[in-house]
């Protein structure tokens, strides 16, 4: 058994086109180690030089955001299954981005 | 209280109740976990987005940035914008709306009933193109205001003067509370309030995992967290895929009778893992959720009927929450 991880269509690239790829290790971060030893590039799409997550990507543990289980230091285990999305506002998605924009003119 | 002066004055107030065939079964002996939902579909135009819109008009009113015979612009996919039309046209104002094409056509002919007039922006062109669209509209008319609700603080401010307190008065005895996560502004305004006010509360949100197509080839680097967002003030973070969301929007009216659209669905299906969590640890929780919305408006999707499975099909690509 592993973990396995859901990409979104935006970061297939790095996974040769596969939308569920299989990683492992005992926290998210270990596990995204281990995912770009085999796709290489994907880390730096999901964490920031600074070594935090990437503001614009959210990451779910069996559907929970990472981010209130600890974030890169959140425990995973075989048999989880963990989502990658881009951040959108619900509901309006890239409207929202024109909405910021246009609510900075 | 019954009675009142205007529409626009029996905004909020709405029904907090029981589900008690919904609720967790819990061992004989083991203290309560009881779920409470909401009624927000008894507002005015018959969404949470009444509270919002009422606030954000009426703060923009008193401030001096809307004026009598302005033009009202608003990006939205559906429920604020139906809101927004309703207090306009009661306040006197025009509304635009700018909207994605894929939302469900009763959305639009509401907004149309109400007065508002909407521009499309395309589904297939994704953020780039919804961005050109929004931007050439504004450059077009520099006098058009517009209220964005993703950073307008009077849409939180709404939740926490009238949403939270309503919520503490039905039911003192609250442990969490779970909403839908869009502008943030529920959970933002509801969640300060309560926190104040409930020790331990857990604020718990729900956000829509749409299908792929919606999300498309969005790139990472330009995505978006709405400007109220302040994550310090949620416990616990829920992502709820459409085939969830289906089922526990039709459990919704099998079980309790609730006819609720698919975002209280998603929202039920975060209340019902932490009331489980609950029953598993054996403590109490009294666990309050919001119905966002009357499934009225997506009974054109056709995920009323049908097998899961055809029901995610049909919403795949739509903005269902």
């Amino acid at each position: 058994m592993a973990i396995e991880v859901r990409v979104p269509t935006i970061l297939r690239s790095y996974t040769g086109g596969a939308k569920i790829v299989e990683g492992a290790g005992d926290t998210l971060a270990e596990l995204i180690d281990d995912l770009d030893a085999k796709f290489n590039g994907l880390k730096g799409r999901l964490i920031t030089p600074e070594g935090g997550l990437h503001r614009f990507v959210n990451i779910y543990v069996n559907d929970e955001d990472v981010r209130f289980l600890g974030a890169l230091d959140a425990k995973v285990k075989d048999g989880d299954s963990i989502t990658v999305l881009p951040a959108v506002a619900g509901g309006a998605l890239g409207f929202a981005a024109a909405a910021a924009l246009l609510g900075g003119l | 209280m019954a009675r009142y002066e205007s529409l626009l004055d029996a905004c909020g107030g709405t029904p907090l109740v029981g589900l008690p065939r919904l609720s967790p079964v819990v061992p004989e002996g083991a203290p309560p976990v009881r779920l409470w939902a909401k009624l927000e579909d008894r507002n005015p135009t018959g969404s949470i987005k009444d509270r919002a819109a009422l606030f954000m008009v009426r703060e923009a009113e008193e401030s001096g940035h809307l004026r009598p015979g302005d033009t009202i612009l608003e990006p939205t996919s559906g429920n604020t914008g139906i809101a927004l039309a309703m207090v306009a046209k009661l306040r006197g104002y025009r509304l635009v709306c700018v909207m994605p094409e894929n939302v469900s056509t009763e959305r639009t002919q509401m907004l149309r009933m109400y007065g508002a007039e909407i521009i499309f922006s395309p589904a297939a062109g994704g953020s780039n193109q919804a961005v050109a669209t929004a931007k050439q509209i504004a450059a077009e008319h520099p006098d058009w205001k517009m209220l964005f609700q993703y950073g307008n603080t009077a849409n939180a401010r709404a939740h926490y003067e009238t949403t939270g307190p309503e919520l503490l008065h039905d039911l003192p005895t609250i442990t969490h509370f779970v909403a839908g996560l869009g502008t943030t502004g529920t959970l933002m305004g509801t969640g300060r309030f309560l926190r104040e006010k409930v020790d331990g509360i857990q604020i718990v949100a729900a956000e829509p995992r749409y299908g792929e197509l919606v999300y498309g080839l969005r790139n990472i680097d330009e995505g978006y967290v709405p400007e109220l967002y302040d994550a310090s003030v949620l416990t616990r973070r829920f992502s709820v895929g459409t085939r969830d969301a289906v089922l526990r929007t039709r459990q919704l009216v099998e079980v309790e009778g609730l006819f609720a659209g698919f975002s209280s669905g998603a929202i039920l299906h975060a209340a019902l893992a932490v009331a489980h969590e609950a029953v598993k640890a054996g403590k109490r929780a009294d666990v309050a959720f919001v119905i966002c919305d009357g499934g009225w408006k997506y009974l054109s999707t056709g995920a009323y009927g049908g097998t899961l499975n055809d029901a995610e099909e049909a919403l795949e690509g739509q903005l269902w929450a």
